[in-house]
């Protein structure tokens, strides 16, 4: 089977820093892959590298693409990739504020990606925002209000709808529920895992929180100073931890 | 003391003209220019004063309006100045201008291709409220990325019912380039399909754009809420148009009010037409 998504040797080094070096997997269709390491591990720089949002210094990214089968999207010229960034892609930041238009009402969030594609229609965009808004349970009285007035978590949901709605078929995720009190974070992850199997959607998902990834992840890969030192499935590495720092990770899991 | 030629130095025209033919070429396209300082204020209209200086020629007969009248400060200034710096003839009569420069309206007569109309330009950027940032606007300028434009009036709509941005009212160009049609009413958007030159200058913002005659121009929509250009549902109160731009005046403290035409050239030659409208209240009859 083709991959989604195949990954060859990315690197990325900021001056002398390593960002990311020597990484390569693959990602199939419906499959979650989790990546977990400490802060400043390069999570976020492989991720972003992934997204197109950095340059990567080596090593390639293919995309199996609708049309073109796979293609290398850090070759791809700029407006493809921008394309595939807003149908086929889907970015969440931690932060919902970097990821939404705070003075922009809810419905117009979710409609902006539909109007980036070309819908023209008025109606067709605004029953299909009240659909979405509806989808991750935050009611549709709220759709003409500001992200601004919602809760952290009304706003994280509120990003994940914005991001869905074109159809993607693959999702990026930087520390989803980071920022989040608990309880939102288990609705939140509910909601992600439910959204994930009905849309058959492929992700990779970011975070640093050891349970997160055990309840979305297929597979993970742990990273350590911009390498990844240990991967498989999820519960396998997180229940028979190879790597000295995987042991460690997973022993500082607190216990309530 | 003399002035050069209609103020600006002869180099300092020459780069604004060829920013003037670039802009020609890609019509909708925001041409950067060094703009200089002018003796007014920004926001007086600097950009289109440079635009003008570098377009006079001394045959050429001089039309300054401000919102459509000829009789405001702006207007007044600006033709003054050029009454003074170029030594050339001004006038009133749309039709016997060559060069006419406009803050904010298209006059109501239609231009004819022997004429120039040099717009005064405050935020060129159409997507500046919606992404302030100028290096990613620039992008999705070169993507055609305009998706963003709708947004705006998705939110007039909802939150309206209707899209209610009336001035400066987003138009697509040649089917390429979203354009800030400068402050007018959208009243005026369907007359800039047209046979005179359109020239656009913004002196603080330093850009330039055009739009060549008959270049196509239309105001961005939605399927099911079209574009509807609007104006006041009454009469001229002096001169009795339907048709024209009206403007609300309030004339007590009272609540008492008329509408008269923007356009006073136009209202002025109507009236001459037609004669003065005798009963000035029958303007509330109209529904």
């Amino acid at each position: 089977m083709t991959p989604l998504l195949k990954v060859e040797n990315l690197k990325k080094n900021y001056g002398t820093q390593i960002g990311c070096s020597g990484i390569s997997f693959n990602l199939h269709p419906g499959e979650v892959m989790g990546i977990v390491g400490e802060s400043g591990s390069g999570k976020s720089t492989l991720l972003n590298c992934l997204a197109g949002h950095l340059q990567p210094d080596e090593g390639s990214v293919f995309y199996n693409t609708k049309t073109d089968g796979l293609v290398d999207t850090i070759l791809m010229n700029e407006p493809d990739r921008r394309m595939l960034g807003r149908t086929d892609w889907a970015f969440v930041h931690q932060n919902p504020r970097d990821g939404l238009r705070m003075s922009i009402s809810a419905g117009g969030n979710v409609g902006e990606r539909l109007m980036a594609v070309g819908e023209r229609h008025y109606g067709h965009i605004r029953e299909n925002a009240l659909s979405w808004i509806d989808q991750v349970e935050i009611s549709t009285d709220r759709i003409d209000d500001r992200p601004s007035t919602f809760s952290g978590g009304m706003q994280q949901r509120l990003q994940i709808a914005r991001n869905l709605v074109t159809g993607p078929r693959l999702v990026f995720m930087d520390e989803p529920t980071g920022g989040l009190d608990v309880s939102v974070q288990a609705r939140l992850l509910d909601l992600l895992r439910n959204l994930v199997i009905k849309m058959n959607l492929s992700a990779i998902i970011v975070t640093h929180d050891l349970a997160v990834v055990r309840l979305l992840a297929d597979r993970l890969m742990v990273m350590k100073s911009g390498h990844v030192i240990e991967s498989g499935l999820t519960d396998q590495v997180l229940d028979d931890p190879q790597h000295a720092y995987t042991q460690l990770l997973v022993s500082s899991v607190l216990q309530v | 003391m003399d002035y050069n030629f209609a103020y600006l130095d002869e180099q300092t025209k020459r780069m604004i003209r060829r920013a003037i033919l670039k802009g020609l070429a890609i019509p909708g396209y925001q041409v950067p220019f060094s703009s200089r300082e002018m003796p007014m204020p920004y926001g007086w209209g600097t950009g289109g004063v440079q635009v003008s200086a570098s377009i006079l020629t001394p045959e050429d007969r001089l039309k300054v309006i401000d919102q459509g009248a000829d009789d405001t400060t702006n207007a007044v200034s600006i033709r003054k100045f050029f009454e003074k710096t170029a030594n050339i003839p001004t006038t009133e009569n749309t039709e016997e201008a060559t060069v006419i420069q406009t803050r904010h309206r298209i006059p109501e007569q239609p231009l004819m291709d022997s004429q120039i109309l040099v717009y005064q330009v405050p935020i060129p950027e159409p997507l500046r409220f919606l992404e302030p940032r100028e290096s990613e606007t620039r992008k999705m300028h070169a993507l055609q990325e305009y998706g963003l434009m709708h947004v705006k009036l998705y939110e007039d709509i909802s939150i309206n019912g209707a899209i209610a941005t009336s001035y400066a009212y987003p138009v697509k160009v040649e089917d390429r380039y979203v354009m800030d049609p400068s402050p007018i009413p959208k009243f005026d958007n369907p007359k800039m399909e047209m046979e005179a030159v359109q020239l656009f200058g913004a002196g603080r913002e330093q850009r330039i754009y055009a739009l060549p005659p008959f270049t196509k121009v239309r105001s961005l929509d939605f399927e099911d809420y079209p574009f509807e250009p609007s104006k006041a549902d009454y009469k001229c109160n002096l001169c009795g148009s339907d048709s024209s731009y009206l403007d609300e005046v309030i004339i007590d403290d009272k609540g008492g009010r008329m509408f008269v035409c923007s356009d006073t050239d136009y209202c002025q030659k109507m009236i001459a037409k037609h004669g003065e409208v005798s009963k000035p209240d029958d303007q509330r009859e109209l529904p």
